[in-house]
């Protein structure tokens, strides 16, 4: 580090060929491509042209030629793959249940991240380090894991937490028909709430303690501080978590497919995503890629309109 | 307000978050703790005894069977977990620190429109990317491969949003001019100066690539059908759909959740302060 540090003094030195603007750090264009290039060409292959190619293939459709054994063969079919996604009445209720689960799931976990950032944030708490690591230690597992680690304790036979409340006489049933959509969103819960709050504590973090100050010493309490000064301050992280949340609601396939395995009361289209693997699986590849479409373009829509209603709000 | 009832209420409000922070440290220690305790268990125990509390301790036997398990396959897949998301995740983080460095550092047509495309992409949702890959895979013959779910597990355009702002951040550009000065070229100039200056904003790039690879169950779901290039997540579920037939499985699922998931635990908290940097960088958009 430290030749590095003394190297300015050279820079002040007049060299031979200079070939760069003064400060501009103009490079060639061979150069910036190298640098470049190790990142965009994957980047293209596997991010643009499939998502091209899913476009495309939205528009397409399978005909046969001659009668209903004859060969077939894909064409244009303008937006008739889009007609049947929005006749599908398994598409609306996939869409129904997962916006039933991100109404009341997003909100709660949200919260409750927002609770213990604020927490952490104060002098009422001690071992913050303790209670902070084991907010965030769920992100280290796999929502697939996550899952198997949750339907063990949601397993009438297996599970300790069923065992305790049928000792106090309730008899919860949490892989029945109603319950498990909560169940789902209980695992989503657990992985998800100390990410978000580590996002929260982080905002939180940076502001500067002198804005507090003068709170404190008018005799606000710590009550007051959190919910009047630092929450508004840090509501551009909590629209932040709140789009993380929306999108990642929408993508929803590993943790309801787990359960499917245990429940009877999951379909192979609980949630959109599930829906397109299943009608990809019986290789109608052009309906499955229209479906993937109308979902990414619900979850553009669905955050950029939330971005836009809370900067209104905001009067920005 | 008067001093004696802000102390009051401190103290009230010392009790109650120390109560509430202590049951939602219940919460989520709960699952783990579970774990913990039943891949100790024979068995037989798991549905006989209280889940929360130890029987007979069968961890070591345990372990045994799930590493022979149909010729020790649980071992292939930790070993193809190591080489889908640690290696994918350090070329990923190598293919982003240079892109985003370029971006940061290098005046040049066309970068604010390159780096727009790259930010939209963090937008795209890779589930939504994972079926017209595998159609585009299978016109190629890669399904089913290695290659098939490593190649797109190392572009992530966050990291690349990342890159550039921690570069932006982190080196001066008065060094990067000495160095050229000094008649390094632009690849020496990064890896002996930039890289050096970058590397804990790297390692935070690394750890968040990492997850997004260890999360991400539809990619290899979809790709691969060959059991022997299974990541353990995908194992894992493929256990899980049999535990219907084989209840004896359910063992070795408890135990393999276990195995897995507890040094990913261990690297996270020691390494948490990276975690706390990129996403303080992450939400200042």
């Amino acid at each position: 580090m430290t030749d590095i540090a003394t190297r300015p003094t050279h820079a002040v030195a007049p060299t031979g060929n200079r070939r760069r603007r003064p400060g501009g750090g103009g490079p060639r264009v061979g150069t910036v491509a190298a640098f470049v290039t190790p990142f965009f060409l994957p980047f293209l292959l596997f991010y643009l042209v499939p998502v091209g190619y899913a476009l495309w293939q939205s528009f397409r459709v399978v005909r046969r030629s001659g009668g209903q054994y004859g060969t077939s063969y894909t064409a244009f079919g303008g937006f008739e793959q889009y007609g049947q996604v929005f006749q599908n009445t398994e598409f609306w209720s996939s869409i129904g249940r997962i916006g039933l689960f991100g109404i009341v799931q997003v909100p709660v976990m949200l919260f409750v991240a927002l609770v213990i950032a604020l927490l952490l944030d104060t002098p009422l708490l001690r071992a913050k380090g303790f209670f902070r690591i084991v907010a965030f230690m769920p992100y280290a597992v796999p929502g697939v894991i996550a899952a198997i680690m949750w339907s063990y304790l949601y397993s009438p036979q297996l599970s300790p937490v069923v065992d305790l409340l049928d000792g106090i006489g309730l008899h919860p049933d949490f892989l029945g028909p109603g319950a498990v959509l909560w169940s789902a969103a209980n695992v989503s819960t657990w992985l998800w709430t100390g990410y978000n709050m580590l996002i929260m504590f982080s905002a939180l973090q940076s502001i500067p303690q002198e804005l507090y100050e003068a709170a404190k010493l008018d005799g606000a309490s710590n009550w007051v501080i959190a919910w009047r000064v630092k929450v508004p301050i840090i509501a551009p992280s909590i629209v932040l978590t709140t789009v993380f949340s929306i999108i990642g609601t929408l993508q929803l396939y590993a943790e309801p497919a787990v359960l499917r395995q245990i429940s009877s009361n999951i379909s192979s289209t609980f949630t959109p995503n599930m829906l397109a693997y299943t009608v990809a699986s019986g290789n109608n590849y052009q309906q499955a890629a229209a479906i993937s479409v109308v979902i990414a373009v619900i979850t553009f829509v669905l955050s950029f309109g939330f971005m836009r209603l809370t900067s209104k709000k905001a009067g920005l | 307000m008067s001093k004696p009832s802000v102390m009051r209420e401190s103290r009230a409000g010392r009790t109650a978050a120390t109560a509430l922070m202590l049951l939602l440290a219940v919460y989520f220690l709960l699952p783990v703790y579970f774990l913990v305790v039943a891949s100790t268990k024979p068995q037989g125990d798991l549905a006989a005894t209280n889940g929360l509390l130890f029987s007979h301790f069968d961890l070591f036997d345990n372990l045994h069977t799930l590493f022979t398990r149909s010729d020790g396959i649980f071992g292939r897949w930790a070993l193809n977990t190591v080489l889908y998301a640690v290696l994918g995740a350090a070329v990923g983080t190598l293919i982003s620190a240079l892109c985003g460095y370029a971006l940061a550092k290098f005046r040049f047509r066309g970068r604010e429109f390159l780096f727009s495309v790259i930010l939209g992409g963090v937008l795209v949702p890779t589930t939504a990317l994972a079926l017209p890959l595998f159609l585009l895979f299978s016109a190629t013959g890669l399904v089913n491969t290695y290659l098939a779910v490593f190649l797109p597990s190392i572009v992530s355009p966050f990291g690349v949003y990342l890159a550039r702002i921690f570069a932006d951040a982190a080196v001066p550009q008065e060094l990067l001019e000495s160095a050229r000065l000094d008649g390094a070229g632009e690849f020496r100039t990064f890896f002996s100066v930039a890289f050096r200056l970058m590397t804990p904003a790297l390692v935070t790039i690394f750890l968040f690539q990492f997850v997004a690879i260890w999360n991400n169950f539809f990619l290899p779901m979809v790709m691969l059908q060959k059991e022997s290039l299974f990541p353990i997540t995908l194992g894992l579920y493929e256990w899980n759909g049999q535990t219907a037939r084989a209840p004896l499985l359910q063992q070795s699922i408890i135990t393999g959740s276990l195995v897995s998931v507890l040094p990913v635990i261990v690297v996270f908290v020691l390494l948490q302060r990276f975690w706390r940097s990129g996403l303080a960088a992450g939400s200042l958009k």
